[in-house]
């Protein structure tokens, strides 16, 4: 049988393998060619050797982005999985309006990042000027305060339902077993219920690590990287090195901070993904 | 045994207060969760010089509300017509295309044992960790050059770079369905191609709209993508009118904006009211295979 679907491969392999080639594996190998080099054009392009990676070191507005951003993504990360977690407990109890609750609050996720960042930006720069503050374009702590907002209402409702489907997940019976024994609904909590889930735990600090490093949508139409690039994440700031500034350089410096970004989001990835795993439990 | 029987009268005593006390507080976050929709909408009716960052607290009067002139004005100049039905073309064609080849593909690299299959998977499981700011560029130029940089060929693109998610998914799926039914299907004397639409498709089934659901929320909503591929003067989707009709004017007339937003996110509430089951199902389960 094999061999019979062997031969068919140009109808099932080649469609896919041909558009994954174009939309992804030879864009990145030649962008990581690029980064190697000076141009304006890609016809034309020069050798530069590291030269561009140095740039991208010595580029204050990267560095600050960096900073930014891992500040972003370790206070989001903490919340939106600890509100998430809360949720998924209470909307566990059995209570009455739960799948109501479940509903409103997944919601936000369905919506765009550009018209989540605009709705957002409506509502604080109007709760920020009567309560006689600066606008969120204006100072960057609230332009962060404000994406981490933003991000909690897009996410918790998407962590709370995996959450949700990790704690259904938990056998009844050691449940029972952990109150037979005395434990109090704490302990349950801690020793039975959080190692039983700890796949879900793995998944979302994933999604949510990689989310927030790579956030994009959200903080163009929130701050737009205002005020004077202060509130830019890394994803941005490629980005404006790409297509908003002048110079021969910046899109091989450009080209040079994706790949440096890459290789963050892969180490990161893969730093979490070996501590959460560590800690889960065979079922 | 007496006393433990007491004990547990107390508690499921307090629990109910407990119970009560969390339906409250549920019930108060859920309002504070839709409250900035809700604030859109109602802005949305105002007039134009009624809306200001200090005023948008303050419900529309008889002299401040507008009705649905907003939503004409806004309609008109965001051309928001042509903007969705381009976001609606780009989203069928590629999801459409997305769960045809993938699963094609992922049956492929589960039944036939070679090199190039597993280097197939681990490729599709890597690029999902990629961020699209390392390949934005140059996937730019090379739609450019082979012309895939209108709203009907874009899905060309999209199926390269959301087979990552679409292969991965299947192939998880597929590896739990048992050979036997296919080598019945065989010995019965049908082709590869016969055997993958009547027999593998079918049972593909759920895991194929939990993959669409997916793919569409991410195809939908996508920004940068169609930014920097599509030609911004001759095709608009949704997302890139929303932040074109914002950029573009000194001023931003607040109103028509406004109601933009809420014809963008209206639909995408009904649909969600109306198929809640399978999209809340189809990110348990991308959450799983992930």
């Amino acid at each position: 049988m094999e061999n019979a679907i062997k031969k068919y491969w140009p109808v099932f392999l080649l469609p896919t393998l041909a558009a994954f080639i174009i939309g992804f594996i030879w864009p990145f190998l030649w962008g990581i060619y690029l980064s190697f080099h000076k141009f304006i054009t890609v016809s034309k392009t020069t050798f530069v050797g590291l030269d561009n990676y140095i740039k991208v070191f010595q580029d204050a507005t990267f560095v600050e982005a960096f900073w930014f951003t891992a500040r972003f993504t370790i206070v989001s990360t903490i919340l939106i999985n600890i509100f998430a977690f809360a949720l998924a407990l209470t909307l566990t109890r059995g209570l009455r309006g739960t799948n109501a609750f479940r509903t409103v609050f997944f919601l936000p996720n369905l919506i765009g990042g550009i018209v989540l960042g605009y709705i957002w930006q409506i509502l604080l720069n109007g709760l920020l000027t009567n309560l006689g503050l600066p606008l969120l374009a204006l100072d960057a702590r609230y332009g962060f305060w404000g994406l981490i907002i933003l991000m909690c209402w897009q996410q918790i409702g998407y962590m709370m339902i995996i959450y949700i489907a990790g704690l259904q997940n938990v056998p009844g019976d050691l449940i029972e077993a952990a109150s037979i024994d005395g434990a109090t609904s704490f302990q349950t909590l801690i020793k039975v219920k959080l190692p039983m889930v700890m796949p879900s735990v793995t998944i979302c600090t994933f999604l949510t690590l990689t989310n927030s490093f790579k956030l994009f949508d959200q903080n163009l139409a929130l701050t737009g990287g205002e005020p004077a690039k202060a509130s830019q994440m890394l994803a941005l700031n490629i980005y404006d090195t790409f297509y908003a500034r002048a110079g021969a350089q910046w899109k091989g410096i450009g080209q040079a901070k994706a790949v440096v970004f890459f290789l963050l989001v892969i180490s990161i990835s893969l730093v979490q993904l070996y501590f959460t795993r560590r800690k889960e439990v065979q079922q | 045994m007496a006393k433990k029987t007491y004990h547990d009268g107390a508690v499921s005593g307090a629990r109910r207060v407990v119970d009560a006390a969390l339906i409250v507080l549920l019930t108060a976050l859920c309002l504070l969760w839709i409250y900035p929709v809700i604030l859109i909408l109602i802005n949305s009716l105002k007039l134009e010089t009624a809306i200001s960052t200090a005023t948008v607290f303050t419900l529309p009067t008889s002299e401040t509300f507008v009705g649905l002139a907003n939503y004409v004005h806004g309609v008109t100049q965001m051309n928001f017509l042509s903007s969705f039905g381009y976001s609606v073309i780009i989203t069928v064609t590629s999801v459409a295309l997305i769960i045809l080849c993938c699963s094609m593909c992922a049956w492929y690299i589960t039944r036939v044992n070679i090199l190039a299959s597993k280097l197939m998977y681990l490729l599709c499981a890597f690029s999902m960790v990629v961020p699209f700011q390392m390949v934005m560029f140059t996937l730019a130029k090379t739609a450019d050059t082979l012309k895939l940089n209108t709203p009907f060929n874009i899905c060309i693109i999209y199926l390269g770079f959301g087979a990552g998610l679409a292969v991965f998914m299947f192939t998880g799926f597929m590896k739990s369905v048992p050979l036997a039914i296919e080598e019945a299907a065989m010995i019965d004397g049908c082709n590869p191609l016969q055997i993958f639409f009547k027999v593998v498709f079918p049972i593909l089934k759920p895991t194929a709209i939990s993959t669409a659901i997916l793919e569409t929320m991410w195809v939908w909503n996508d920004y940068l993508l169609p930014t920097l591929v599509l030609d911004i003067k001759k095709y608009r989707t949704i997302p890139m009118a929303i932040q074109y009709f914002r950029g573009s004017y000194g001023r931003v007339e607040m109103g028509p904006m406004m109601a933009c937003i809420m014809i963008t996110v209206i639909p995408i509430i009904i649909l969600y009211l109306a198929c809640q089951k399978y999209i809340i199902e189809g990110v348990v389960a991308g959450a799983v295979k992930g």
